[in-house]
């Protein structure tokens, strides 16, 4: 049953006129622009439209500052305002191999085609506070180092030479892409489906599994056949034009994860491979995503499930913060009328233990007469 | 396909490509200085919707959905009866407008040489010192192993 | 004029509130079965598609609904662009994977039990059939009963499918599974939701 309770309205609005101050604070201190965000603050960005699922620098910017930095939260606005737009259609995939690198590594291949490019990173630096970016000082133009262009084939193709890996994960031949966002998820999941959800689904959570099973729950001898951070061209097939429309590029992170395999009754020995893509800059959870989506291959190559990492209904039922959160946190709106219920009932069972444990004086008597 | 024309087909998607690729403040800018005309019938949009981006696993296999990505498109008709249109990432309508204008004007064969040299050209140049840059700035940063030789052997 | 000007003109003129006039209509004839609602001519479809099913279509269809063809209407190419353009709606290999059917000539349609009839789990998954009806006046007159209908209501639809009441009353026993059907004529829409039972004027 729902009783209706009114009297909150007055409250609501105020709340939300508070936090509309407390979000812009000190008014003495500049507000935020859209582009200090993108530009200074783009790896929160990056997160946002990985998660949030959608590909737009300055929405996510907005829902960064409307949510007061609140990470999930402002995942959560991008969610909510992507249900409000049409869709045109789906896009050619990509092709990661004919990527503007900028930054691209192997921990399996020293020299490799095309090199180690290390890019933007954080890997090598000392991770010390620094007092001068602080104080506002001037950054010097990166260095400029001319070289011709050079092709970079994806790690993979180069160990399949051998025959010792894998081939890239195949469909059946008229398998048509699931998608979580229009058809209820169903387990067991096509790997297709688990990666989109994957993809989407909470950098935390992935690295948590991620990390459980370098620690041996589901050890599964991780190597990085390759990181790759770049801009991209995507393609539109649309009924007016005889040709796949340009629609300009995007930046993703892909990681190609590398794992020994000592073979199984399914599959010989070899290297097999899980993999991640991510919108963005995104390579912590390009890995994290790998590992989940190698651990989560257990039962089609013949591997005994043991670990949380491996089950598919844990990992991806648990991986969307936004559905995460909508559950966790819908525990503080009112449930007066659930509560009393569990109060009574409460009251009722103590009453009858108490009864039970301390029986009054003269119940033996009356015990005895029954 | 006949050899043009399946030359002017490869010609007209790379000038949407570049078209798609240029901020709308670059567009703006060149489409004033080179004087095109903006005189033209909405068909449709310009509207913002959704694409889904796909990927392949393991980066060649089957196709997986990613994501959606933010697309703005317009499809106009110009007084002389060409009818161009435009797909691009983001939200800027006026840019979408604009761009599928130029698809129109380029497929004039009277107005391909304006459009190209005032518009397309200018926008083309400057994507490519941006990518040159962002490739040799890349490339400063690339390992160049060298081996340390220790003992007497 | 050139098929590619055709398959891109004609769409509505103002998107938002025509798409809007037309969902109500649909909306207060499938709450309402038999009762006839008048629509203009919001949209100017290439032919065979008529005005009313073509309206319906883009108000009705989009990138997520795969769209079955009769084959009246697969064989012109500009209709078959015209929806491509103007909906997005991709084309359904077969009838049972299509959400949506445009039916230009029903009394030579397949039977209605060869379109998607949803799943137990998904009733709502079943096919939506368009059907182009000369009127609603000169056919078999057919006595509806059932959800949304106080007493009884009758309509008189031409040119309906062979075996229609029959087709129908095996439609009803699939139950919550079936199709629905929305019946357009020149100037106006009625429709059959699978909750509603026919009986003929004769029987």
């Amino acid at each position: 049953m729902y009783v209706a309770v009114k009297g909150g309205e007055a409250a609501i609005a105020n709340a939300h006129s508070l936090l509309a101050d407390r979000r812009r604070g000190d008014r003495s201190v500049p507000a935020l622009r859209l582009d200090q965000i993108v530009e200074q603050l783009a790896l929160g960005v990056d997160r946002v439209m990985s998660e949030g699922s959608l590909y737009d620098r300055e929405l996510a910017a907005l829902a960064i500052v409307q949510a007061r930095g609140d990470m999930i939260e402002a995942i959560f606005l991008v969610r909510a305002y992507r249900t409000t737009l049409p869709r045109f259609g789906y896009s050619k995939p990509i092709d990661t191999a004919n990527m503007l690198v900028e930054r691209r590594v192997s921990a399996t291949y020293k020299d490799l085609p095309g090199g180690q490019l290390l890019g933007p990173t954080f890997d090598y630096t000392h991770r010390l506070l620094d007092p001068e970016l602080a104080a506002g000082a001037d950054v010097a133009e990166p260095l400029l180092r001319e070289t011709e262009a050079q092709a970079m084939p994806r790690v993979s193709a180069i160990l399949a030479r051998e025959g010792l890996i894998e081939p890239d994960g195949d469909m059946p031949q008229d398998h048509v892409p699931g998608d979580i966002t229009r058809e209820p998820l169903e387990f067991p999941m096509a790997r297709d489906i688990r990666l989109q959800a994957l993809s989407r689904g909470d950098e935390g959570f992935l690295l948590a599994l991620g990390y459980s099973t370098q620690r041996g729950y589901a050890r599964n001898h991780p190597f990085v056949g390759e990181i790759r951070i770049g801009e991209v061209e995507l393609e539109l097939d649309v009924p007016e034009l005889p040709f796949a429309v340009p629609l300009g590029t995007v930046r993703v992170t892909e990681c190609q994860m590398v794992n020994q395999f000592k073979g199984s009754a399914k599959a010989p020995p070899q290297f097999t491979r899980g993999y991640g893509l991510v919108f963005g800059q995104s390579e912590r959870k390009a890995m994290a995503m790998a590992l989940c989506d190698r651990a989560l291959r257990a039962k089609e190559l013949g591997e005994d499930v043991v670990a949380a990492a491996q089950d598919e209904e844990f990992v991806i039922s648990h991986s969307d913060n936004v559905q995460a959160t909508g559950f966790v946190e819908h525990l503080k709106l009112p449930h007066y009328v659930d509560f009393q219920a569990e109060l009574d009932l409460v009251r009722r069972m103590r009453a009858e233990h108490d009864a039970r444990e301390n029986p009054p004086k003269g119940d033996e008597k009356r015990e005895a007469a029954e | 396909m006949r050899g043009q024309e399946a030359r002017d087909q490869a010609e007209r998607k790379a000038a949407m490509a570049t078209l798609a690729q240029s901020s709308g403040d670059d567009i703006v800018r060149l489409w004033n200085e080179a004087g095109l005309p903006s005189d033209a019938e909405l068909l449709r949009g310009p509207e913002t919707g959704l694409v889904t981006l796909r990927g392949r696993i393991g980066g060649g296999g089957a196709p997986f959905n990613v994501g959606e990505a933010t697309v703005t498109r317009a499809t106009v008709r110009l007084p002389t009866g060409q009818v161009g249109h435009c797909y691009a990432l983001g939200r800027d309508k006026q840019k979408a407008r604009l761009a599928a204008i130029a698809d129109a004007l380029w497929q004039d064969p009277a107005r391909r040489t304006e459009v190209e040299a005032g518009l397309i050209a200018p926008l083309r140049s400057a994507l490519t010192t941006a990518h040159e840059k962002r490739r040799a700035e890349t490339a400063a940063t690339k390992v160049d192993f060298f081996t340390m030789v220790r003992g007497e052997d | 004029m050139d098929i590619a000007a055709q398959s891109i003109e004609g769409g509505f003129a103002d998107p938002v509130f025509n798409a809007q006039t037309v969902f109500r209509a649909v909306m207060d004839t499938m709450a309402r079965p038999g009762s006839v609602q008048k629509l203009p001519a919001l949209a100017r479809p290439p032919a065979p598609l008529s005005a009313t099913a073509g309206a319906i279509a883009l108000a009705l269809c989009d990138n997520d609904t795969p769209l079955w063809l009769d084959p009246a209407l697969q064989a012109s190419t500009t209709v078959r662009s015209w929806l491509g353009f103007h909906t997005g709606a991709p084309v359904a290999n077969t009838p049972a994977d299509a959400h949506f059917a445009l039916i230009a000539a029903p009394a030579e349609m397949m039977a209605l039990d060869g379109f998607s009839q949803g799943t137990q789990d998904y009733p709502d998954r079943s096919t939506t059939l368009i059907l182009h009806v000369g009127d609603l006046v000169s056919g078999t007159p057919l006595l509806l009963e059932g959800p949304g209908i106080e007493t009884s209501a009758t309509i008189a639809p031409a040119q309906m499918p062979r075996h229609f009441v029959e087709q129908w009353k095996q439609n009803i026993k699939r139950f919550p599974r079936g199709v629905d059907i929305i019946l357009a004529t020149a100037d106006g829409i009625a429709c059959l939701p699978r909750t509603t039972r026919i009986k003929t004027m004769e029987a």
